[in-house]
């Protein structure tokens, strides 16, 4: 049997994961009026971070279909472990 | 009765901790050493558990340590001094998880001291982001500690510590056991320091754990175990009372024996003792030692039993409170009451009391009542003076002169009066729909009177159902139970957001039968019926002039619908043939209403019913609001029963006949139905039945008789039914408009029953091979498996009465289990979800001040406030905008221009709506200034549509969803697509869900493939045959251990080994992989082939465990996959190829070639977050609940299912709902302790040190009066009272 790798960002249960950098991160927290504990979190050994190479101390978009609203934006503070 | 009359606090939090001995006795005001109560004269004993000191009980005795009544007395503690230290039960577990990690000899963390100020550190880190983290540290380091074997500090050896339930410790020294006694612990306890436990996330400032060792017991005041004092004089002691009475005599022994130099054995039995009846004191089910009982053998309900479980203080006395003003009694209906009316009887409007404050304005009013008296309605029964003194208007006899003496700022409690608010409620309260505000309207006789259209909400009938009414006492309550709660306001349900007030049973079939093309009202009836509606206009232009003029029922309908509404909808009584798709159907079924007027269709449960989605009805409040819908509901609506009680409407006899001819094709066809059931029969009985994939072969029998019998004769029933019934007949006509049953109950009254089934199988079980005597043995004919060919009319046979009553017990069944899993489930959901609210900025936060959603349901709409979910009613808003066009269209508008002017002006809503705009703009093709009058009208219906800040979305979900679980009724598999493999449904997997279950009952994936794997079935196929797991069991006929040679035979199966594409070889290969593998493996050719596996195994249990472990042997295919079938499915018109499996592995199918990776999926929510991670795990949730719900029928909006997605997910670790997530995760220990393993969470908190800073909703409940982080309580005041004033 031929082993594969597969992108699981693909996935169609996966939704668009984006990794924001520091500076962007700082404004949308800032700009929210949140700490980024306050946040819904990820962990770093979440596949879809580990596919987008994210680090604890990250903050990653997440951008959603919405059945509502079409699309939808999110956010999660990536954290250690 | 309040200890502290002229000062009020805010409880700002409370701190929970441990006792320290030196607080026990501060507080105490005595020590107890005496084991008798009373003396001879029945005088409490000095230094006695009755101790006056300790406070009272009687009326009119002093305490003597306050010098307080007790009314006023608060209870006082003492104490008993222990003669050697016991442990707290409570917190065994806790003290052995402290004793593994610090070092037996210096006391110290078992962590290098670096580690120690690390981990310090982190727990300040951790502290501020979310307390639980610290505690979880805590926890893990106390794991972490517990490994070391050497003190890193002192260098001593580390033994193993054994805990034996409930609060025995040893120490295992080399082998041997040693008791560790409280003592040594309590020594070891108090060596730790201060640094140490901080490590372990503790309080050592408020619980040192050695306090957790007892040396004095705080003895709780008399209030808290009051005698009972009998009729007979008998004075009866609380169980708590009796239990220290047990610790007191058990100490004053020890202690007289230890003095006396008693053998240290008795000393340690005694010892024992004393700690048996302090472990029973705090908890009496404590695991391993016998309940101490009452001398009647009843088991004492000591301090841990107070609190625990849903009788206990938390559930029962602080959580769920008992209240005044209240009134319940059985409810009638009454249709002439307004749908917000509430009927109350005169007795009960005469003790219910509401509270009116005397003002210069109403001061006549109120001294009138007062005048009038308690027994004169409407009157008054009490007078509060401003100083706060009651007057009993029953004992005062010149009640004129006391009203002259009224003065503003009086309080008059006055009767209940037409017009006052009130609660009204049903259990079981599912949704906010239960609880609901009417407007009193007080009437003779002794029940509760409400309108048959609120009924649904509260699912109330009148067969014997009680309700519950209370009176808001206050003016702020009655302001937010009249806004917020009124009936009208609840019209649209939250759980799906359309109407679930609405047309029921009469008033659906009063709305067909006067709506009918031929009902013609003369003049008479229509002025009558009109004035029933309240209709004071003239009357419209009779439709028929001559012979005499007459007015038709939709013209009488017409005059209720205001000018320019509009609506087009369809009818449920429409049969659905081609004639139904023209203007102008045979049976009436296209309801169009155009500027008021209804010009055709008949009205029906389409259009009025409640519970139903997109009707006139729902179009009606949408467009003309609340208020004017419920005025609706109490003009047109009457008038529709009251048009069938004058025509009258009723179920003949003669309505469910059918002609003998009829009944005897139906029993031709039953004939025809058995001859083709015995060619099954006998084609089983020769062998010749093809057996069915994944099916027995009598499953396959079952299932083709079953099959048999739907196909001949229930279809035959049906046809007979429609060829002979009597349409015209009441019957046809409930069931066609929907206003009760359907047309299988009308089969079944009319021609027959049909098949009876129990657990969806035809009738099996009862005598030999038969299910009742009265059959042959073997009979697998209709009638003797359940079939049931009478009807109603004619009455059961009494055989078929009693298959009748075996269906029917087992649907009485169903429903018991049901509605305790589904109450069970729905309590777990809204103690996870009660705390999440809308904040301001559109958010969804819980109590603990996270983001849960950054918008809620992701377009900030509230689905009470939608439109059956969509936010924007594009199609309404441009048919409304043409409709009204004054002029032409010149010019429609260009897409590009629109959608500049989308994203620029409407770049608010949401991207769905922005684009249904665009599209249907352009579709209809309006000018310019029309589609920015939508755009303008699209954004106003969106903002009308958002949340409110405030809203407990959270509730209103775990509502959502638990109310409609009550409805889910049997069928709790279902066929996957092929009828191969069951997939569970219904209820118990909307729990599995929820619970998080590590595996589903029936794992089930989806694989799709790419390329030739999907065209190619030969190539799918074999892909199929990968997936699934072979083992060595699936191939071998046998597999033997002889116990004496020590070998293993393995007998296989030629047929299988061919079937699997496995040889011989493939096997043996398998086998001689066997880890730490001994023996040595011989290959016996033959018939069959052998394999024997010579082991050296000499242990016979390990040479059993090798047994078993063989037949598990993979020799091909994925762990976990049972069974792999391909299905044909179409793809953008092409046939493809697809494997759907029994069984689930994500991360291994995903890594074969030919699978699609983006598309396949499992039905298990964990192994989707280990495999593609949180995010498609929140997605799968809402997927697979959305999936269960639909099953059913049952519409729950999105949000309600995303939102418990959410609170499952945003931790970024999967949580249950339930104990061990959500509901058992919250920082606020009184919401834990409420919630479930009540004493745990308490100890937990006193262990740690917790806060609980009441932000939450339980915690507000329990302590009460503190305001709720949701609804009206999330609206806060944010400027200084002092500062303002000082201005002024």
């Amino acid at each position: 049997m031929v082993k594969k790798s597969f992108n699981v960002l693909e996935h169609e249960l996966v939704p668009q994961h984006v990794l924001l950098d520091k500076k962007t991160a700082a404004a949308i927290l800032k700009k929210l009026g949140l700490k980024p504990f306050q946040l819904p979190w990820m962990y770093e050994s979440d596949p879809a971070a580990k596919a987008v190479g994210a680090k604890a101390g990250d903050l990653i978009m997440i951008i959603r279909k919405s059945p509502t609203a079409g699309v939808s934006i999110s956010f999660r503070y990536v954290r250690r472990g | 009765m309040s200890f502290a009359e002229n000062e009020t606090k805010t409880i700002a939090g409370i701190k929970f901790g441990l006792l320290s001995p030196e607080e026990i006795r501060k507080m105490s005001v005595v020590e107890i050493t005496e084991s008798e109560t009373y003396d001879e004269e029945g005088m409490p004993i000095r230094g006695g558990l009755m101790d006056r000191r300790l406070g009272t009980v009687e009326p009119g005795v002093r305490c003597e340590t306050c010098g307080n009544y007790v009314n006023l007395c608060p209870g006082h503690f003492g104490h008993i001094e222990l003669a050697r230290p016991v442990i707290h039960p409570e917190f065994a577990k806790n003290i052995h998880n402290i004793l593994k990690a610090t070092c037996r000899s210096c006391g110290r963390l078992l962590l290098p001291e670096e580690e120690i100020k690390k981990e310090i550190e982190k727990m300040k880190r951790l502290e501020k982001q979310w307390i639980m983290l610290k505690y979880w540290e805590g926890e893990a380091v106390a794991k972490k500690a517990g490994q070391v074997k050497t003190c890193p500090h002192c260098g001593a050896p580390q033994y193993k510590i054994i805990f034996q339930k409930p609060y025995y410790f040893f120490e295992e020294r080399d082998g041997v056991r040693v008791r560790l006694m409280p003592t040594d612990i309590r020594e070891r306890l108090e060596r730790i320091p201060d640094k140490d436990l901080e490590a372990l996330g503790l309080d050592p400032k408020n619980s040192r754990p050695e306090w957790t060792i007892l040396t004095v017991l705080p003895v709780p005041p008399i209030s808290v175990r009051p005698t009972i004092t009998l009729e007979s004089g008998l004075r009866s002691e609380d169980d708590l009372t009796h239990k220290l009475v047990d610790i007191v005599r058990a100490n004053n022994r020890l202690r007289e024996n230890m003095e006396s130099g008693a053998p240290n054995m008795i000393i340690d039995d005694l010892w024992d003792l004393l700690q048996f009846h302090v472990a029973t004191f705090f908890d009496n089910e404590l695991p391993g030692i016998p309940t101490a009982k009452h001398r009647s053998g009843r088991p004492l309900r000591t301090l841990a039993q107070r609190l625990k479980g849903k009788e206990g203080r938390f559930r029962g006395s602080l959580a769920g409170k008992r209240v005044d003003f209240s009134a319940r009694t059985v409810i009638s209906p009454d249709p002439n009451l307004s749908v917000n009316e509430v009927g109350v009887p005169l007795d009960i409007a005469k003790i219910l009391l509401v509270p009116e404050r005397v003002t210069e304005w109403n001061i006549e009013e109120l001294r009138e009542l007062v005048k009038r008296g308690p027994d004169n309605y409407p009157g008054a029964n009490y007078i509060v003076r401003p100083d706060g003194g009651r007057t009993d208007l029953r004992f005062v006899r010149d009640r004129e002169a006391l009203a002259e003496t009224l003065e503003p700022g009086y309080i008059v409690e006055r009767h209940l009066r037409d017009g006052d608010i009130v609660l009204f409620n049903r259990q079981p309260s599912l949704h906010r729909m239960s609880i609901m505000a009417h407007k009193v309207k007080v009437l003779p006789y002794k029940t509760f009177r409400l309108n048959l259209l609120v009924t649904p909400p509260y699912n109330a009938d009148f067969d014997g159902d009680e309700m519950n009414l209370h009176v808001p006492q206050t003016e702020e309550a009655r302001a937010e139970a009249e806004l917020l709660m009124l009936v009208q306001e609840h019209i649209i349900t939250p759980r799906y957001g359309a109407p679930i007030i609405g047309a029921i049973h009469d008033y659906i079939t009063g709305a067909f039968m006067l709506t009918r093309k031929d009902t013609l009202l003369n003049k008479k009836l229509l002025s009558q019926l009109a004035y029933i509606g309240k209709y004071a206009r003239e009357l419209p232009e009779p439709a028929v002039l001559r012979p005499k003029k007459y007015w038709t029922g939709k013209q009488l309908v017409s005059m209720f619908i205001p000018k320019g509404f509009d609506y087009v909808g369809s009818a449920k009584a429409c049969f659905n043939d081609e004639r139904c798709s023209q203007l102008y159907c045979p049976y009436d079924c296209n309801v169009i209403i155009k500027d008021g007027e209804l010009l055709s269709g008949v009205f029906d449960k389409k259009s009025i019913a409640a519970e139903e989605p997109e009707t006139f009805l729902h179009e009606y409040v949408r467009v003309r609001g609340k208020a004017e819908a419920a005025k609706l509901m109490d003009t047109l609506f009457k008038i529709f029963i009251a048009y069938l009680d004058i025509t009258g409407f009723t179920l003949g006899f003669d309505d469910i006949d059918v002609p003998e001819h009829a009944l005897k094709e139906v029993e031709k066809a039953l004939q025809e139905a058995r001859k083709e059931v015995d060619k099954l029969i006998k084609q089983y009985e020769e062998g010749r039945l093809v057996q069915a994939a994944g099916m027995t072969l009598e499953q396959t029998l079952e299932n083709e008789i079953l099959k048999v019998l739907e196909s001949r004769v229930s279809a035959k029933a049906s046809e007979v039914l429609e060829k002979y019934g009597k349409k015209s007949g009441s019957g046809f006509i409930m069931a066609f408009t929907g206003a009760r049953a359907n047309p299988i109950n009308i089969i079944q009254m009319s021609i027959a029953l049909g098949q009876q089934t129990v657990r969806g199988q035809r009738i099996k079980r009862g005598y030999l091979r038969r299910p009742l005597p009265h059959f042959k043995p073997g009979d697998l004919g209709p009638e003797a498996k359940g079939y049931i060919k009478s009807n109603f009319r004619k009455g059961l046979s009494p055989t078929e009465f009693f298959y009748h009553s075996m269906a029917g017990r087992e649907g009485l069944v169903d429903t018991a289990v049901r509605t305790a899993d589904s109450g069970y489930m729905y309590r777990r959901l809204s103690n996870a979800l009660h705390d999440y609210y809308v904040a301001y900025d559109g958010s969804v936060r819980s109590s603990e001040g996270f983001i849960i959603q950054f918008k809620y349901g992701e377009d900030g709409v509230d689905p009470s406030r939608s439109d059956h979910g969509r936010s924007v009613n594009v199609d309404r808003i441009i048919k409304i905008t043409v409709s009204t066009r004054t002029k032409p269209v010149e010019k429609p508008i260009e897409e590009e221009k629109l959608r500049a002017m989308v994203e620029g002006k409407a770049s608010y809503l949401p991207k769905k709506v922005r684009d249904e705009l665009i599209e249907k703009i352009l579709s209809s093709r309006l000018s310019e200034e029309e589609a920015e009058e939508v755009l303008k009208k699209a954004l106003k219906e969106y903002r009308e549509a958002l949340v409110d800040p405030g809203e407990a979305v959270g509730m209103v979900a775990a509502e959502s969803i638990g109310e409609p679980s009550t409805q889910m009724t049997l069928r709790t598999f279902h066929f996957a697509g092929l009828r191969e493999f069951n997939i569970t449904l219904g209820l118990p997997r909307l729990k599995e869900i929820v619970d998080l279950r590590r595996e589903p009952k029936t794992p089930i994936m989806y694989v799709y493939l790419t390329g030739d794997y999907a065209k190619d079935k030969n190539k799918a196929l074999e892909l199929a045959r990968k997936m699934e797991l072979t083992t060595i069991r699936d191939v071998s006929e046998n597999i033997e251990v002889d116990y004496i040679t020590t070998d293993i035979t393995i007998t296989l199966d030629p047929e299988m080994l061919e079937d699997r594409g496995i040889t011989v070889k493939d096997v043996a290969k398998a086998l001689s992989k066997i880890k730490g593998k001994k023996g040595k493996i011989e290959k016996v050719e033959g018939e069959k082939p052998v394999i024997i596996f010579h082991t050296d195994i000499d242990d016979v249990i390990k040479l059993r465990r090798m047994y078993e472990r063989i037949g598990n042997i993979k020799l091909k295919g994925l762990k976990g996959i049972n069974h792999a079938l391909i299905r044909e499915i179409e793809e953008n018109g092409e046939k493809r190829y697809m494997i759907v499996t029994e069984g689930s592995n994500l991360a291994a199918v995903l890594s074969m070639e030919g699978v699609d990776t983006t598309r396949t999926v499992t039905n298990n929510i964990i192994e989707t977050a280990n495999v593609l991670g949180i995010e498609a795990a929140r997605n799968l949730i809402i997927k697979e609940m959305k999936s269960v719900l639909d099953e059913f029928g049952l519409d729950v909006d999105i949000r309600h299912l995303m939102l418990v997605a959410d609170a499952m997910t945003f931790t970024g670790k999967l949580r249950e709902i339930g104990r061990h997530g959500v509901a058992g995760e919250k920082t606020a220990p009184l919401a834990r302790a409420a919630f479930e393993v009540t004493v745990k969470h308490l100890a937990d908190a006193a262990m740690r040190g917790e806060v609980d800073m009441l932000k939450g909703v339980t915690e507000s409940i329990v302590v009460g009066s503190v305001p709720m982080p949701t609804g009206t309580g999330a609206v806060k005041l944010l400027m200084t009272y002092e500062k303002k004033e000082q201005k002024t």
